[in-house]
């Protein structure tokens, strides 16, 4: 298990002292100058050294993405965007950091801001985290106050803005060309890329879009070291995560682990083992909404990280968001409520996913009910492959996967229920 | 979800003098010419003063911001959080209905609502105060099931607990929001099983809980006097620290303006005599006129739409300034292309789409891969 002494957000449930001067006991804005001064060259290969994965959820090498941006102003300002836009079902693990250990994301925003040659940076939060809004802007507050922002931020020289801005609750300004056009004040649709933000993000400008625990471990990385990080996990797979549990266990939480931990040894010493025990855990939803369950059985040994879960079990790591379901759970039902999100969040741009999530939705009606044909799982299927890989955005794949997932290790309850559905009804006849 | 103006509108809609100030305040975040960006903070503010987004208050948030009103509208339509309805005078309850929460007992809290407030979402309860909606993920999911109600999250709910607080509330009985089972905040219930060893002794809520109990406006409509405004980003003298040391980003096209102002403008303008033409480009490249020709040699001119980038309109406006033929286009040089540049008000198409290159292979009978295309599929035979 990982040490406490090893834990990047030593205040994660906010127990301790919220404010600056806490964070500084803690070990925080330590040196922040002098991590500047060894220059952007430093930062960024100390970044890809440590082989950090983006938190977001597709785990693309941070430092690499930050290496994309211009070394050089071509007359345009570069923006530093941090996605805080938190509402992939099961996520809730930057909430924590933003409401209790904020000044690890600030610190952690001026360093990769300098480092991408920004002076400015916009943390773009969810509509409906207004305290965490309110005790992250106090936090900005506090760091403008004592000269940790603004003009010569800390003592570097680098002149830096943070501002705060929200959105208004739509799933789909997650992705980051949409948190762009929200950013600018439209309808959150996803741009086409090329062009990448980092060459015309936001205003036009260069951009890069963050998760926000990417950004916040960033400045313990600088300070420990990229081989302490990258001592964590598997390689490839390195570093601590944010672990946030739901469901069936006994002790659901958010919690900080090293990757390439084990779901079982992840789930017995924090989360107090499965609701019923290990014989009555039915599915396991590893990264959040948009990846493919797993079965129980599959599950208890598998390796928490980005590569075993999607080479071995065919799911993914995604955010880190675990949800946990036991025997008791209608795992068609569960799918179809994931259907139901994503047809509600789809934001109609693209036809295949603003009827495909419908279309999909309605036969997982069905289906819950066994109101089906044997026919239309296999119709379904078909369906989810039609979306999947034909919109702008990966809105239509997030759709698609979960439902690909239940056919593909739930079969046998989908046709069972739909035999039963119709036996029930042909008996009833029968009796009449 | 249909989602559109109510049917019932009041007559006007104005900040409070604290919140329009704060309002202004919130567009110092953006850069000049950007201010756009700030609608979603705006509308919010709206609607946290009101308890819904009216029609008066987008229009009067897209006379502030200086855009149509239609792109506020649809803004408004988009997000979800925007109730375009009158809601409940005390508060509109969100229960958070997927996955996480609805395996964890979502589906009680909202037979709680049917029972309490009204059979259908987005309904007045009988007596006006509440209304309830199933919202997607509200991103609290170790503590499920839980609700939003006002700005605060009640979190760990059962569904009698649930039914106490809303008695509460409509009594005005102070509730504290958070984990209503005991818990501090996402920590396992149980007891930690990390982090003791930085322990410093606890206060008594967690971040979220402590700022609603201090500022005491969970439910409450802001009026914008609740906190001080600070706006610490702006400098003494001013300005605005990063962006002073950086570039201006590039301009923001011409918004489009309300239909009304845009009448207004053109009234203003009429009895003006039109300002006469100033070459744009005149600091970059100096104007030189290439030659035109009155008609078209023999009266046989060539068809300029086969250049990539010229259409109908292009080529009647080329035929006007005396271009009729693509050994003409062939010839212009940088000078030349400035002038005509100015005069079509395309600034850069000339460039961009190469114009002279096509002319130059078209004058003397080659083809072009454009050319071809627009031949064969005949695009401006009908014209």
């Amino acid at each position: 298990m990982l040490k406490d002494q090893d834990r990047i957000f030593t205040n994660l449930y906010g127990m301790h002292e919220r404010t600056l001067k806490g964070a500084q006991a803690r070990g925080h804005w330590d040196g922040t100058a002098g991590l500047i001064e060894k220059g952007r060259d430093w930062i960024i290969q100390t970044m890809k050294d440590s082989g950090l994965r983006g938190r977001g959820g597709a785990g693309f090498p941070t430092g690499l993405k930050w290496s994309f941006m211009p070394k050089e102003s071509d007359g345009r300002p570069s923006y530093l965007v941090i996605n805080a836009d938190e509402s992939e079902p099961g996520t809730c693990k930057d909430r924590e950091i933003m409401r209790h250990d904020p000044h690890t994301l600030i610190e952690g925003a001026l360093i990769a801001s300098f480092a991408m040659n920004a002076n400015t940076c916009y943390i773009y939060l969810r509509g409906e985290y207004i305290r965490e809004r309110e005790a992250l802007q106090a936090a900005i507050d506090e760091c403008y106050d004592k000269g940790l922002l603004g003009r010569n931020a800390a003592g570097s020289g680098w002149d830096f803005d943070v501002f705060l801005h929200h959105g208004a609750g739509a799933y789909i300004c997650g992705e980051e060309t949409a948190l762009i056009e929200s950013l600018e004040g439209k309808k959150g649709m996803p741009r086409m890329k090329p062009p990448f933000p980092a060459g015309a993000g936001l205003y036009g400008c260069p951009t890069t879009v963050n998760n926000v625990e990417s950004i916040a471990v960033v400045p313990t990385i600088l300070r420990r070291g990229a081989d302490w990080f990258a001592g964590f996990g598997r390689p490839n797979n390195a570093g601590t995560k944010l672990f946030a549990i739901s469901g069936h266990v006994n002790n659901p939480c958010v919690v900080e682990e090293a990757m390439s931990i084990s779901f079982e040894e992840l789930i017995e010493k924090h989360c107090g083992g499965i609701r019923g025990g290990w014989d009555n855990l039915l599915a396991v939803i590893p990264g959040g909404s948009s990846v493919p369950c797993v079965r129980g059985e599959n599950m208890r040994d598998a390796v928490m990280d980005f590569d075993y879960l999607r080479g071995e079990l065919g799911s993914g790591l995604g955010t880190a968001a675990v949800i946990v379901m036991d025997k008791q759970t209608d795992i068609i039902k569960a799918i179809w409520r994931l259907a139901k999100f994503y047809k509600h969040e789809s934001c109609g741009q693209c036809t295949p996913c603003r009827e495909g999530t419908g279309w999909m939705m309605r036969v997982m009606d069905r289906l819950v009910k066994g109101e089906a044909d044997l026919e239309e799982i296999d119709m379904l299927w078909d369906v989810t492959k039609q979306v999947e890989g034909h919109t702008i955005c990966a809105l239509g794949d997030a759709a698609a996967w979960p439902i690909q997932g239940l056919i593909r290790n739930f079969r046998e309850e989908i046709e069972d229920r739909i035999k039963a559905q119709k036996t029930g009804r042909n008996s009833a006849i029968a009796a009449e | 979800m249909l989602r559109r103006l109510h049917s019932e509108q009041p007559e006007s809609f104005a900040f409070t003098a604290e919140n329009q100030k704060w309002a202004e305040a919130q567009l110092t975040k953006f850069p000049e010419g950007r201010q756009a960006s700030a609608v979603i903070p705006l509308l919010w503010r709206a609607q946290e003063q009101e308890g819904w987004v009216s029609k008066p208050a987008i229009e009067f948030i897209a006379d502030m911001l200086g855009m149509a009103y239609i792109r506020v509208l649809e803004v408004t339509s988009f997000y979800f959080m925007f109730q375009m309805q009158p809601t409940g005078s005390v508060a509109h309850v969100q229960i958070c209905g997927t996955l996480s929460c609805m395996i964890c007992g979502a589906e009680d809290l909202i037979a709680v609502c049917k029972d309490k407030i009204a059979d259908k979402p987005f309904t007045l309860s009988a007596d006006g105060k509440f209304t309830w909606e199933e919202v997607e993920c509200l991103g609290a999911c170790t503590n499920a099931p839980m609700a939003q109600i006002g700005k605060d999250y009640y979190e760990d709910l059962t569904a009698e607990g649930f039914a106490q607080m809303l008695d509460d509330l409509a009594t005005g009985k102070p509730v504290v929001p958070g984990p209503q089972n005991g818990r501090y905040a996402a920590e396992p219930k149980s007891g930690l099983t990390s982090l003791t060893e930085y322990d410093s002794g606890k206060t008594q809520y967690n971040a979220s809980v402590q700022l609603a109990v201090d500022i005491g406006d969970g439910v409450k409509r802001i009026q914008g006097n609740e906190v001080p405004l600070l706006t610490p980003w702006v400098g003494k003298d001013g300005t605005v620290a990063g962006r002073t040391a950086a570039a201006a980003p590039p301009k923001a096209p011409e918004a489009a303006k309300p239909v009304a102002k845009q009448v207004e403008e053109t009234k203003k303008a009429a009895p003006k005599p039109k300002p006469a033409e100033k070459p744009a480009a005149a600091e970059e490249v100096a104007e030189v006129a290439p030659e035109t020709l009155k008609e078209a040699r023999g009266g046989l001119p060539d068809d300029l739409k086969l250049l990539k980038g010229v259409g109908p309109k292009l080529e009647q406006t080329l035929n006007e300034l005396g271009f009729f033929h693509f050994d003409q286009i062939a010839e212009w040089g940088e000078a030349e292309v400035a002038w005509v540049d100015s005069r079509l008000k395309f600034k850069g198409r000339i460039e961009r789409d190469g114009w002279i290159a096509q002319a130059a292979k078209l004058a003397v009978g080659d083809e072009t891969d454009f050319a071809k295309k627009a031949k064969k599929d005949g695009r401006y035979d009908d014209e």
